[in-house]
């Protein structure tokens, strides 16, 4: 499998790190709602298809991306910094940078 | 001024090694530089550390991922967003830079003790680099003067290309022995000259 580095190019997925479902979005972290933490820490969806997915180019530029990724058949639909993609959700959600 | 001891020890060996027919396909030395030095900017800042480059060394980074530019004495290539790795063969380059990189737009980081330099050249560098990394060494794809972050299993490697045969590589000190080891292994197939 190869993951497209938006700095680096194309590179082999052996200098990669997964870094988990990108998918989950984090509670407020004042709640007491266990509930909601314990969905938050321990729920997957266990997705077949399209995946959002944090990557780490931890053998090459160490750029933290977003890779949206099939996980039926390997497919790479989009690579992107994480950094752009927090950026974006802040002036999405209006709080400062 | 203190005499610079090479990482290699024992593991330098010169001579030729491996197939002995011809020329050697390639010639491993070391560069030994003074400095090696990651300069760093933050967001926003990437052309206020060129030019604190530029200013510190007379390098002219071209723009884009990945480019850099190199002379016999100096050298300068990018390894990540906002982030360079700069080499000179005189001592002191993380002191030449800090001026023209305040806190605010970056940090320098002094590597030259932290890595070693390593020299591969002849006409079948590329060939021997090929087996270690899983990147295009072909010169369309990895132009004179650019440089890649790389790595070979967990060994980080930051390598330029200074010539159309040639490529520097930048790799921990500590694990300079095992990898030079490892690159004379490679290239006795073709043939290895050790300097």
């Amino acid at each position: 499998m190869l993951i497209t580095c938006p700095c680096c190019g194309p590179r082999d997925v052996a200098e990669f790190t997964y870094q988990g479902d990108a998918s989950r979005s984090r509670p407020d972290p004042a709640s007491t709602d266990q509930a909601a933490w314990n969905a938050y820490v321990y729920d997957r969806v266990n997705t077949a298809g399209a995946h959002r997915e944090y990557w780490q180019h931890s053998g090459g530029c160490r750029s933290h991306l977003v890779v949206l990724r099939s996980t039926l058949t390997h497919r790479i639909d989009s690579v992107r910094f994480a950094r752009d993609e927090a950026d974006g959700a802040r002036r999405r959600s209006g709080s400062p940078a | 001024m203190v005499e610079q001891v090479s990482p290699l020890g024992s593991a330098w060996t010169p001579g030729r090694h491996g197939n002995l027919a011809g020329e050697a396909g390639v010639v491993l030395s070391e560069t030994r530089p003074g400095s090696i030095v990651q300069a760093a900017a933050f967001p926003g800042s990437e052309k206020a550390v060129m030019a604190a480059i530029a200013a510190a060394t007379g390098l002219a980074l071209p723009d884009g991922a990945g480019g850099g530019v190199a002379t016999d004495t100096k050298a300068v290539f990018g390894i990540a967003p906002g982030r360079f790795l700069v080499i000179d063969q005189v001592e002191g380059l993380a002191d030449r830079l800090k001026p023209g990189i305040p806190v605010e737009t970056g940090a320098v980081t002094d590597l030259s003790h932290g890595r070693t330099a390593i020299r591969i050249a002849g006409p079948q560098a590329e060939w021997v680099l090929s087996k270690l990394f899983a990147i295009d060494f072909a010169l369309a794809a990895f132009p004179l003067g650019a440089g890649r972050a790389t790595q070979h299993h967990d060994v980080l490697a930051a390598i330029q290309r200074t010539g159309p045969d040639r490529f520097d590589l930048y790799v921990f000190r500590s694990l300079a022995r095992s990898f030079w080891t490892m690159l004379v292994h490679a290239g006795e197939e073709v043939g290895c000259e050790v300097r």
